[in-house]
């Protein structure tokens, strides 16, 4: 029978053999992009404590990273700190005088204690400052990152402030997205890095959502392993048979799933669904709750209104689209909800088996309770189904880390964790090519 | 002076507000966990009914210029949200194949 609700989970014997969406001219996605192959992949980049040392370098001291957005920054004076703590570095984002958005070094120029914290070291902060001030020995920072003033600078030897400023990092805004890079000088400006396909999202309308709820997770993986769950959908009826609804028709771990659309530019990648369309569904096939407050996991059924076009979304036009998930190269996610709403992953490696997750879901904000309601359901859902994810996680690195299998067949619903992969593997294979033939300056 | 938490209209709902009257979700989330399935069925079944009558009440007020007992209603609402998991998808109060994970909400919206 076909579930006759859900164009996305048919479950006839007739919809396993056909085709829902158009597929390139190859005949597959993976064979449109010639280079990905189609054999088996290695994984060894996941279990590798060598290999995760080279990605720090080639990758995450090379690469664009966002760290935030610019509505934590919302006057001069505003800032915060951000922890990367795989790059055993803090860095500290603040706007100016001139509202512009600069990034530091934390630490300060004196004896490098960490300049800006809270309570303790290892947590994040955040607030409005009209300078910063070391709380060791009370050097201070103008928001500029200028050095204005060193206590008892008499008993200094030729010490001269001017040249004693805290130590810049990369720093530009895309789209609100605050991204830093890490390099000396970055191989190319934020708008080049970002490319064509990620750059076409720049006018939707990110600074109306404003209202957002922030996970953190500490997860036993290696970040790419994390990264590859959340860029395929292939798992979702067998992992998340109950997101489907709460009768049989719903719950059908066999139902077959296929993405409308994938799409390559650079490093970047991109997915779209048809997701679910629960708002269409008729009641018997939801959850109590998920008809109590007409939301659930694409978000709040009644969306905002956005205005007529959506920059850069749905880039192949599918008919039924539901969402975009862009995946910005190295660890930075976006998904983007047809419903109005938007979420960030980010992925933070701690070492070669670890990593932090950060989730942040954004909605225009709530303008009465039964609007919040929708937004807190949808949240709910959020970490429900991602304790999923989470929980398994611990599995697959145990997995890859025994060792019996280092190559794995992945599908065509899988072409971005092939694509994935390849791109981790350049960055670093280019890195240890430039390392070897001019090794003094890396 | 009255001790009741919620709006006079849902006095029917008092013995659960000591409990689930909770502002954050890290609070609803732990309740969710050190609750019996028994104890988060009598909530759910208390309050569902009545779910959409307490939307309306809170309704009347802005979201940040709530009476005290209305936010605490709305407060109750998030709580059944929390448990509706419990008790519609999983049967159990931990989610299903959640191994050792371990999500926690740090930022969200007040109230």
């Amino acid at each position: 029978m076909v579930f006759p609700l859900a164009a996305g989970w048919p479950a006839s014997g007739e919809a396993k053999t056909v085709a829902r969406f158009k597929k390139p001219t190859e005949g597959t996605w993976t064979e449109h992009y010639p280079e990905l192959g189609t054999g088996l992949v290695c994984m060894a980049d996941s279990v590798s404590p060598a290999f995760y040392e080279l990605e720090r370098e080639a990758i995450f001291k090379r690469a664009w990273l966002n760290v935030g957005r610019v509505e934590a920054l919302p006057r001069n004076g505003s800032f915060f700190t951000k922890e990367l703590p795989g790059l055993r570095t803090s860095v500290l984002v603040s706007r100016d005088r001139n509202g512009r958005v600069r990034a530091f070094h934390n630490v300060c120029r004196h004896r490098g204690n960490k300049l800006v914290w809270d309570g303790t070291p290892r947590d994040e902060t955040s607030g409005s400052a009209r300078q910063f001030v070391c709380k060791y020995h009370g050097w201070r920072y103008d928001l500029d990152g200028t050095c204005t003033y060193v206590h008892q600078q008499n008993q200094f030897f030729d010490l001269r402030k001017d040249e004693l400023g805290l130590a810049p990092v990369h720093c530009d805004t895309w789209a609100g997205f605050v991204f830093v890079n890490l390099a000396r000088e970055p191989a190319q400006p934020l708008p080049d890095y970002l490319g064509a396909m990620v750059g076409a999202l720049e006018g939707y309308p990110f600074d109306r959502m404003t209202e957002r709820y922030a996970f953190r997770a500490e997860n036993n993986s290696n970040w790419k392993v994390f990264i590859d769950a959340f860029q395929e959908y292939y798992h979702v009826p067998p992992l998340h048979t109950h997101q489907l609804g709460p009768t049989p028709e719903a719950q059908n771990p066999e139902y077959e799933f296929e993405a409308a659309h994938y799409q390559l530019d650079g490093p970047h990648r991109m997915v779209t669904t048809s997701g679910t369309h629960k708002h269409t569904w008729p009641a018997e096939h939801l959850y109590p709750a998920e008809a109590l407050t007409r939301s659930g996991n694409t978000g709040p059924w009644d969306a905002p209104d956005l205005g007529a076009t959506l920059p850069g979304v749905n880039p192949s036009g599918i008919r039924r689209w539901g969402i975009d998930n862009f995946q910005v190269f190295p660890n930075l996610e976006i998904l983007i909800y047809e419903r109005g709403w938007y979420v960030t992953y980010r992925y933070w490696p701690t070492s070669h088996n670890t990593h932090v997750f950060e989730g942040d879901l954004h909605f225009v904000p709530a303008r009465n309770a039964r609007e919040r309601l929708a937004h807190e359901y949808a949240a709910l859902t959020f970490k429900e189904y991602g304790l999923q994810d989470c929980g398994t996680l611990d599995g697959t690195q145990m997995g890859l880390e025994q060792g019996a299998f280092s190559e794995f067949p992945l599908n065509d619903q899988e072409i971005l964790v092939r694509h994935f992969h390849k791109t981790v593997g350049n960055w670093v294979d280019a890195y240890v090519r430039r390392r070897a033939e001019a090794p003094t300056h890396e | 002076m009255s001790d009741s938490l919620l709006p006079p209209a849902f006095a029917a709902l008092e013995p659960y507000a000591g409990i689930w009257c909770l502002a954050t979700e890290p609070e609803r989330w732990a309740q969710r966990l050190r609750s019996s399935m028994r104890e988060m069925q009598a909530f759910y079944d208390a309050l569902f009914p009545r779910a959409e009558e307490a939307i309306a009440y809170c309704d009347r007020f802005p979201l940040d210029d709530m009476p005290a007992d209305a936010e605490r209603l709305l407060q109750l609402l998030h709580s059944l949200l929390m448990v509706s998991y419990a008790v519609e998808v999983w049967k159990q109060p931990e989610v299903i194949n959640g191994g050792s994970a371990r999500i926690d909400r740090i930022r969200e919206p007040r109230p």
